[in-house]
């Protein structure tokens, strides 16, 4: 890379907001120093370009297949290193990212609307050029449109998959026409006292908590009848779950019968014999996940980054291996085999089937709401 | 310089990379502990700063707070004492044991290769529906049915009391061995009974160690989060599940950092209470 190429890009990396104002100049001196001094300080221009990046996901299967299918050929044809670390939980790694340099985090696979609206609410995004993204064609416009609500001007991440939270119930205990007829008040019935389980992510609860008693997740009019619901499931449930591991568990051992469950684990449980049904009620709660480039990030780098990470063979990976449809349109994508049976994919592209959470409402709500699921929860 | 002069700052010298450490580690990151709990969250996005007494006032009136603080304090009271019937037999077997001593405590120690947290999971496998136990009892036909036994205050109580016994049975073990054995014989020299000389002479002598088993088993039960979400059901929380959510889940690090500093304060004060009428050398002969 000649010194030309190196100052456009230290160049454009100021323009997009990576660099603040004191940072660039302070570069462009060292690098000048380092220039005409031509001593070992020329080492400390960071305007020699990108050397890593760092890209934070659940780990697992997921990251084998990013690593066999993205990392290792990005690396390859750029010789940028990529840097994979995990988290356990969004919540934790976004107090993580606000307690961080900026440019310690680059890339993140995160839930793809509330985060996306509330990294964005903390001034952690960057926009991104979706030219430099080619396999963005593939993607569900559908998928796009949330986060286009929430950044009018520009996107700082890219769809990645999409799942639901449906009822999961153990086939011995509850008919397939039972769970059909009851959908989500099966989590209140009495019937099962002590058997129930339940997610102990305030969002879920509530969402269920509105489909119990009638309401449009996205539109609560009676939040004392929700709070209700939520105090009636929390007195008849014998476990909150906080993992995915915990929840397959539970309902292996057979804990519990019947819980709110991600779409994936279901299918894993299946896969591995269980007996386990699964059903979206009407209104259930569909989500997405995505790539979010955080703030202070190389931002080309990154978007080459995500356009491997995009590229159908990786996606596709990806989602056998985490039994979550990808965001790639079928109708443009042949996805195989596996992914068409998995839980909650739609072969249309459109996803008119699911429903989404609006991130206005639910990241207004935010403070009030998860302060007071922790009341209820506690018995009050 | 004096030779009196040089021995006096010789202690500092050699203490300064511990007291650096502690400043840096400890008192700078309380610092800013302190001064995040005026704070105020905004609804979305930065918090605002600025000297605001709201969180503190919330967090010292709400009975919300108030009733998980009580809780917390009573599991935390309930574990300690536990720890202290179960412990002290444990730690007078070893201290009296001849010859064998060394392999005790070596067995004491072994729980803390393994990690808390698969100590406590372990739990699910003993007490679980399809657990050890169960089907045990099953197996034996006690039951018919599985006992519900997993997800509530009791196996709370039953994970920290696992996780904090050997810090007790290390404590009296030390208070215990340092007591001269030829008192009990001259006691018992003197007409005692054994049971008399053990009620006259060693169980006074061995409350220091007790005590400071005592305190350490409080606190640390009082500072913990994993156990009662392992192990609790949906209503049961320790105030540190507060702190853990109110940074964690709220992205409230302000209120969270005024929950913090509150049972900071009450264990404080415990700690405190302890010095005052017993010292700290006690503790650290334990811990040692």
């Amino acid at each position: 890379m000649d010194n030309t190429k190196r100052y456009e890009r230290l160049r454009e990396r100021y323009r997009n907001g990576d660099l603040d104002r004191r940072t660039f100049l302070g570069l462009i001196g060292a690098a000048g120093a380092a220039f005409g001094l031509h001593t070992p300080f020329a080492g400390m221009a960071r305007a020699q370009g990108v050397s890593q990046v760092r890209f934070d996901g659940w780990g697992g299967v997921v990251s084998e297949a990013f690593r066999q299918h993205a990392f290792d050929p990005y690396t390859e044809a750029t010789g940028i290193t990529v840097v994979d670390g995990t988290f356990a939980g969004a919540d934790e790694y976004l107090a993580q990212v606000r307690a961080s340099q900026e440019g310690e985090y680059n890339i993140a696979h995160l839930s793809g609307v509330f985060d996306y609206a509330r990294y964005v609410g903390f001034d952690l995004d960057v926009p991104l050029n979706i030219d430099n993204i080619p396999n963005m064609q593939y993607v569900m416009p559908r998928l796009i449109e949330p986060y286009r609500l929430v950044t009018p001007d520009h996107l700082s991440a890219v769809p990645y998959n999409y799942g639901t939270t449906g009822i999961a119930y153990n086939r011995a205990h509850i008919s397939d026409e039972e769970a059909r007829e009851k959908g989500a008040s099966l989590l209140i019935d009495d019937a099962y006292q002590g058997k129930i389980g339940g997610w102990s992510d305030w969002r879920t609860r509530v969402w269920y908590g509105a489909l119990q008693t009638g309401q449009d997740p996205n539109n609560i009019e009676d939040m004392e009848a929700v709070w209700d619901a939520i105090r009636t499931h929390r007195d008849l449930a014998l476990k909150y779950w906080a993992s995915g591991a915990e929840l397959m568990s539970l309902l292996a051992e057979e804990e519990i019968v019947v819980t709110e469950a991600w779409s994936g684990r279901v299918y894993a449980l299946q896969e591995q014999g269980h007996d386990i049904g699964y059903i979206d009620p009407p209104n259930g709660f569909g989500w997405q996940e995505c790539l979010f480039v955080i703030k202070g990030s190389p931002v080309e780098a990154c978007e080459e980054l995500l356009d491997f990470m995009l590229a159908p063979e990786t996606s596709i990976a990806v989602a056998e291996g985490q039994n979550y449809p990808p965001a790639l349109d079928p109708q443009k994508v042949d996805l195989g085999d596996k992914i068409p049976t998995l839980p909650a994919f739609d072969p249309s592209g459109t996803l008119s089937g699911l429903t989404f959470a609006n991130p206005e409402y639910w990241n207004g709500n935010e403070a009030e709401w998860s302060e007071m699921f922790g009341r209820v929860q506690r018995g009050f | 310089m004096s030779i009196e002069a040089r021995e006096a700052r010789q202690p500092w010298i050699l203490l300064s990379p511990a007291l650096t450490a502690v400043t840096l580690l400890l008192f700078v990151p309380l610092m800013f502990i302190v001064v995040y709990s005026f704070w105020l969250r905004s609804a979305v996005g930065a918090d605002t700063m600025g000297f605001h007494i709201d969180n503190w006032q919330r967090a010292l009136t709400d009975p919300f707070y108030r009733y998980i603080l009580w809780n917390t304090l009573k599991i935390a009271a309930i574990t300690t004492v536990l720890c202290a019937l179960l412990g002290y037999p444990a730690a007078y077997f070893i201290a009296r044991s001849r010859g064998n001593k060394l392999v005790l405590l070596v067995l004491l120690m072994l729980p803390f290769w393994i990690s808390y947290i698969i100590r406590t999971m372990s739990w699910i496998n003993i007490l679980g529906t399809s657990g050890a136990l169960n089907s045990a009892l099953m197996s034996l036909g006690i039951t018919s049915e599985p006992i519900r036994m997993l997800y509530n205050e009791y196996t709370v109580i039953l994970g920290l009391v696992h996780f904090l016994l050997p810090f007790m049975v290390l404590n009296v073990f030390v208070s215990l061995d340092g007591i001269d054995t030829n008192l009990e014989d001259a006691a018992n020299s003197l007409g005692a009974t054994k049971w008399q000389a053990f009620t006259e002479v060693t169980l006074p002598l061995s409350l220091p160690g007790l005590a400071a088993g005592a305190l350490l088993c409080f606190v640390l039960a009082a500072g913990t989060y994993i156990t009662p979400l392992i192990l609790g059901g949906p209503r049961d929380a320790m105030f540190a599940n507060l702190v853990y959510e109110a940074i964690i889940t709220q992205l409230n690090w302000p209120m969270g950092s005024a929950l913090s500093l509150l049972l900071l304060f009450v264990l404080g004060l415990l700690v405190l209470v302890y010095n005052r009428y017993l010292g700290m050398s006690q503790l650290t002969k334990g811990l040692g």
